[in-house]
């Protein structure tokens, strides 16, 4: 016999109790879980860019354009080693439903800039060469039954009319961060219908991609970027892809600020639970707390005796969450993907989450631990024998 | 004459209620001889608990001096007190006390979970104690499972298992029956004759009181 055999024997004295705490606390690991990877959800774009690479919009707003002419200008910038171009098209495949991110952009210098974007090479050829080709990610060829050569029909909405694209390459993701949703195309064939229904608006670039040579230059590059196209006609506003897809997430900030909220109140949650079964049996076990005093234990053991006995249900809970959490993340990721397409390109569990949601129930386990801990340390043995339990 | 295992000299002890103060003993002074089985009587309220709280360090005099195994008990830390404790007192319980979640033999190793003694040395100092109440083969049943008179036999193997010098029972058979009762006085003077072990015993019943070697009346905090 030792002390952590009594604190297992003690944390599953009363088996339904116990039963019921261990219950709660998984599914509050179940829930930060959720909440925590849909957070991470939001955050992927950010996650997945790349330091070394900017990007310049209109300072205005990102529906606005910028001249292609640019391009050359900012090529030729100290700190550049590349520069690419894309247009967001928000075309729909079918009906509302088929909606999935699509982007014109310059094939050679995109997909130079975006080495995650893994495509082999008689694939990459076969869409350089096809001016109406396109690339698509694996998510989406999978969820759309795509393969190469099949065409693809979009209705544009930003660009209108009936477009058609031929699949010629099905790109995999470098990262598990690498969005593998996208559907890529040439600027060119954008640009070359562009010119016959919107002449005024032809040769126009959403944003530019622009590669340094080291992360450290950015701040140069950028100030010279933006130095450079003020006070004309089409001013920019370049910065980190970072901060430029953070500006995406900060759109939904208060809906995210939202989630972290509830992760945290479910936290809360595990320690009020924990807490009140902790404070409960300490109530029932005054009495054997101060015969163990009386036997020559000392406060300590007994603060040992109840932290152990804290740890060992939120040990088991928070197992038994992780164990919960992993199909059910994915069987959630499935569900909202049927719901809102292709929203969450990036909805997996990450194994730090699992680490994240088991340490902190294990922290707030022993916080919930202290109140009956200082309690049993105080129980005045004489009067703890005569306590009737 | 042999040493005193419990030396009081004008002991005091109050407690509050609110601003209240109750004195329960009251300049009490006593003497109990090494190897004596001393048994206390005296109506309820009279102090005995309070006075056997004391010889085991449970609490501190207000006043005077309790000295206890060749220790001033006044003078130690709580922490201090419950090494003493584990080391010289054994204290056996009108209602047993046992741990519900462990077997007999658990319950009686459990001080000894307090000492540096190995697994083997443990499991055989709790087997000689289980022998010597008449239990060892119901060293593995659980409280639950056992009658009044095992469960207070299961409370003395405890109680006796690190050897200590005094052993306190706080009214040991009132909680059993005649046979039950008889049994474990039987068992106690078998400890004091055979074991030479200093034991005091709490009790309201004159049957009880006459298996000791001496009777003190205490009442209203003071010996008769």
């Amino acid at each position: 016999m030792s002390l952590s055999r009594l604190i297992v024997r003690n944390a599953l004295r009363h088996k339904v109790r116990a039963a019921l705490t261990v219950g709660v606390i998984a599914l509050v690991v179940l829930g930060f879980g959720l909440l925590q990877t849909t957070v991470d959800a939001w955050y992927a774009g950010v996650e997945a860019s790349v330091q070394n690479r900017l990007i310049a919009r209109h300072a205005v707003s990102l529906s606005i354009h910028l001249p292609i002419a640019y391009r050359d200008r900012i090529a030729t910038l100290a700190g550049v080693t590349g520069v690419s171009y894309a247009n967001w098209f928000g075309g729909v495949h079918r009906d509302a439903k088929g909606f999935f991110p699509q982007f014109a952009i310059e094939p050679q210098s995109y997909l130079d800039l975006h080495p995650e974007f893994q495509l082999n090479a008689a694939e990459r050829d076969a869409f350089l060469r096809d001016r109406q080709g396109c690339i698509v990610g694996r998510k989406l060829a999978a969820q759309y039954g795509w393969k190469l050569g099949d065409r693809i029909p979009l209705k544009g909405n930003l660009y209108p009319g009936d477009w058609e694209f031929v699949v010629r390459g099905i790109y995999q993701g470098a990262e598990p961060a690498t969005d593998e949703t996208l559907f890529l195309f040439h600027w060119a064939y954008l640009n070359e219908r562009r010119k016959t229904f919107d002449p005024d608006r032809a040769n126009s670039v959403g944003w530019y991609v622009i590669r340094v040579e080291n992360p450290a230059q950015a701040p140069q590059v950028v100030q010279a970027i933006d130095t450079g196209f003020a006070n004309s006609v089409a001013e920019t506003k370049t910065e980190t892809e970072q901060a430029f897809q953070m500006g995406f997430v900060a759109m939904a900030g208060t809906l995210i600020f939202a989630l972290q909220l509830m992760a945290a109140l479910l936290n809360g949650i595990t320690l009020l639970v924990l807490a009140n079964a902790l404070i409960m049996s300490l109530r029932e076990r005054t009495r054997e707390y101060a015969v163990m005093k009386t036997l020559g234990f000392r406060p300590a053991h007994l603060a040992v005796l109840i932290g152990g006995e804290s740890l060992v249900i939120a040990a088991l809970g928070a197992g038994l969450g992780a164990a919960l959490t992993v199909p059910t993340c994915n069987a959630y990721g499935a569900f909202l993907s049927s719901r809102l397409g292709n929203f969450f390109p990036i909805f997996a569990l990450k194994t730090q989450t699992l680490l994240l949601t088991t340490s902190v129930t294990l922290l707030v386990s022993t916080a919930a631990a202290v109140v009956p801990m200082l309690q049993a340390v105080r129980i005045k043995t004489s009067e703890g024998l005569r306590h009737i339990g | 004459m042999a040493l005193a295992m419990v030396e009081f000299q004008k002991v005091f002890k109050s407690y509050f209620r609110g601003t209240l103060e109750i004195p329960v003993l009251k300049n009490l002074s006593l003497s109990i001889p090494t190897g004596t089985f001393l048994a206390i009587m005296g109506p309820s309220g009279s102090g005995k608990s309070t006075l056997l709280n004391l010889i085991a360090g449970l609490d501190r005099p207000s006043q005077g001096a309790a000295v206890v195994a060749g220790q001033n008990v006044s003078s130690l830390s709580e922490g201090e007190l419950a090494r003493w404790r584990a080391r010289h007192i054994g204290f056996i319980f009108q209602f047993y006390n046992l741990i519900p979640v462990l077997t007999a033999a658990e319950n009686v190793e459990l001080p000894l979970l307090l000492t540096p003694l190995s697994k083997r040395d443990r499991a055989q100092h709790v087997h000689a104690a289980l022998e010597l109440v008449g239990l060892a083969d119901r060293a593995h049943h659980y409280p639950r499972q056992l009658s009044g008179g095992q469960e207070q036999r299961v409370g003395i193997a405890r109680a006796i298992v690190s050897d200590p010098d005094i052993l306190l029972a706080d009214e040991p058979t009132g909680n059993l029956d005649k046979n039950a009762a008889e049994d474990i006085l039987t068992l106690l003077s078998r400890l004091n004759r055979e074991m030479k072990k200093t034991i005091i015993m709490v009790t309201h019943d004159p049957h009880a009181a006459e298996r000791a070697q001496l009777v003190q009346r205490l009442d209203k905090g003071l010996l008769a």
